[in-house]
């Protein structure tokens, strides 16, 4: 199968963020960034399928500034076969305009699937997969935890709150990837050596109008200092007494 | 003076929390933008149209029901196309719906069909002169984002629980509509769905959330967890990263960065240690309850109330202690 993976630089999650002197983006002073985790996913998930079911071809693409190439060599390092970066300064935060850029370029690709973490960690949107696959006028499974493609078709599994659904859709189509689904792999030291032979191109990113734009950015207000009430069983009464009277949530 | 559409989203014929707060969200916008009509769209099988009269206590002025046999499972592609066709054919100041699973599906087609901007996850909503200003927690929950939304309509998805439904007392004039584009004409197709269990409240729902850890020991030792959220007859039940990972739970229950985000009245913390990883998903809840043997666990830092000690003997005196003060409310 042809797969295409759309990927995105963000920066380790367990970081301590602050908010740079422009209030307007986080200080990547110090910051370590490498592929997202969802979208690590969903590079894990296009190589176990063109594994099983033989000769495919798996493109990874990133919009972003020069920074991003480190990222799509990651992928390739994983097994990714070519990369291709869509150029820009700064990736927009509107879902919309970034989904332009990847669907204009995905268009005519002659892909059977395109795959896509759930939201990137950074903006958290949950937007572009979906939106390019409706813009590429393809189905689309939004967070899938269960991906199987067999003749031409895909059986998906999501989660629903408190439920979950086992969803078919005929190929082409698109699949944002949760959690869960599948472990990615750490990059061989061959796997390494050989991502760095491999082609990567770089196009302009044509981006859509930026419509959504950041107006500021705020750490969340700090909860109050943690107490400890007490050791043991003993300190239940207590327990009871401070949520029915102070928290009045019993 | 504008009018703003609704997503109401249902399951089989009940609706959803989330459908109320997004209409007690679109409510509050319309009255702050001058006045203007709430309408709610709310597809399902036959007799969906009941759930009209709870859209109006909320702030409906209209409820466009769409009715059709082919929605007995959530069908994405025939909402998307109705929800896009009403947006075309009258025009709507925004589009709100709630950012569930149904949400996260629907709303980004909708704003790519319609070109329309699109925020998601959003906590708060105001109208600022000609554009819309949103909140909306990024970073998995470190960073609070605030974005400007330009243009004459956009799509504005609410986080569950981050609005309360409120009763506003309207009585919502109902319209029935068709159906833009016929289920059986989807491409992608619900084959089946798996209720998660009997009773069991949903982690973005429940206003009580009781979650274990790693210092439960062992996977049987999450009857103490169970036994507890029992007690309290409202929650549900949570677990870490570390023990999805592990299997004694499935991963749909997994709190925290990359599993759910939840904001509940009460979160109890059995045996969690609180990684940075765990309290991204929990930490924006109201009250904090934590029991740790371990007085140095990071988790004491954001619980509003801790009980150092072995859980196997405070989880069942607190188990026991709620059964009481529960009985005796």
């Amino acid at each position: 199968m042809k797969i295409a993976v759309c990927i995105k630089r963000t920066p380790d999650s367990e970081s301590r963020f602050k908010i740079a002197s422009s209030q307007t983006a986080i200080d990547e002073t110090g910051l370590k960034f490498d592929i997202d985790d969802f979208a690590s996913y969903a590079v894990e998930v296009a190589l176990q399928l063109n594994e099983k079911q033989g000769p495919g071809e798996t493109v990874v693409y990133a919009v972003g500034p020069d920074l991003v190439q480190e990222t799509l060599r990651k992928a390739m390092s994983m097994g990714a076969d070519r990369a291709v970066q869509l150029k820009t300064d700064a990736v927009p935060y509107d879902g919309i305009a970034v989904a332009k850029a990847l669907a204009a370029e995905l268009k005519g690709g002659g892909y059977d699937l395109v795959l896509f973490g759930k939201h990137a960690f950074d903006t958290s949107g949950g937007i572009v997969g979906t939106a390019t696959a409706e813009l590429l006028g393809i189905p689309c499974v939004t967070a899938a935890t269960k991906l199987e493609i067999a003749n031409g078709r895909g059986t998906a599994r999501r989660d629903l709150e408190g439920a979950a659904e086992t969803v078919e859709f005929p190929l082409p189509a698109a699949v944002t990837i949760d959690e869960g689904i599948a472990r990615p792999r750490y990059p061989s030291l061959k796997g390494i050596m050989a991502a760095k032979k491999k082609p990567l191109e770089t196009k302009p990113a044509q981006l859509g109008a930026a419509r959504v734009t950041v107006k500021s950015m705020d750490l969340p207000p700090e909860r109050p200092a943690g107490r400890i009430i007490g050791e043991g069983a003993a300190a239940v009464p207590e327990l009871i007494r401070l949520l029915q009277t102070e928290a009045k949530v019993l | 003076m504008a009018n703003v559409l609704v997503f109401a989203e249902t399951r089989g014929t009940a609706l959803r929390k989330t459908a109320l707060e997004a209409v007690t969200a679109a409510r509050a916008f319309v009255d702050a933008i001058g006045g203007g009509e709430v309408h709610a769209l709310v597809a399902g099988p036959s007799g969906v149209g009941a759930t009209a009269s709870q859209l109006g206590e909320h702030g409906a002025d209209v409820v466009l029901v769409a009715e059709n046999a082919g929605l007995e499972k959530f069908d994405r592609e025939s909402i998307t196309s109705t929800i896009a066709a009403r947006a075309t054919a009258v025009s709507y100041r925004a589009i709100f719906l709630g950012f569930s699973a149904q949400g996260r599906d629907v709303g980004p087609r909708v704003a790519a069909k319609l070109d329309l901007p699109i925020v998601t996850d959003v906590t708060e909503v105001q109208a600022a002169g000609d554009a819309i200003v949103v909140k909306h927690p990024a970073y998995a929950n470190k960073v609070i984002v605030t974005l400007q939304v330009s243009g004459p309509s956009a799509v504005i998805a609410i986080r569950p629980s981050a609005v309360t439904a409120t009763p506003s007392a309207k009585t919502a004039k109902v319209e029935t509509i068709a159906l833009a584009a016929e289920p059986s004409a989807s491409r992608v197709v619900v084959k089946d769905v798996v209720e998660g269990g009997k009773g069991k409240i949903d982690l973005g729902e429940a206003p009580v959330i009781v979650s274990g850890g790693r210092g439960l020991k062992a996977p049987e030792n999450f009857k103490l967890v169970e036994d507890l959220a029992a007690a309290f007859g409202n929650a549900a039940v949570g677990a870490t990263r570390a023990v999805t990972d592990d299997g004694w739970r499935p991963h749909s229950d997994q709190i925290g960065q990359t599993g759910r985000q939840v904001s509940p009245q009460l979160y109890v913390a059995v045996g969690i240690s609180g990684a940075i990883q765990h309290l991204a998903g929990m930490r924006s809840s109201k009250t904090i309850v934590a029991i740790n043997k371990d007085k140095e666990a990071p988790i004491f830092k954001v619980a509003d109330y801790g009980i150092v000690g072995d859980v196997m003997e405070v989880v069942p005196a607190l188990t026991a202690a709620v059964k009481e003060a529960k009985a005796h409310h």
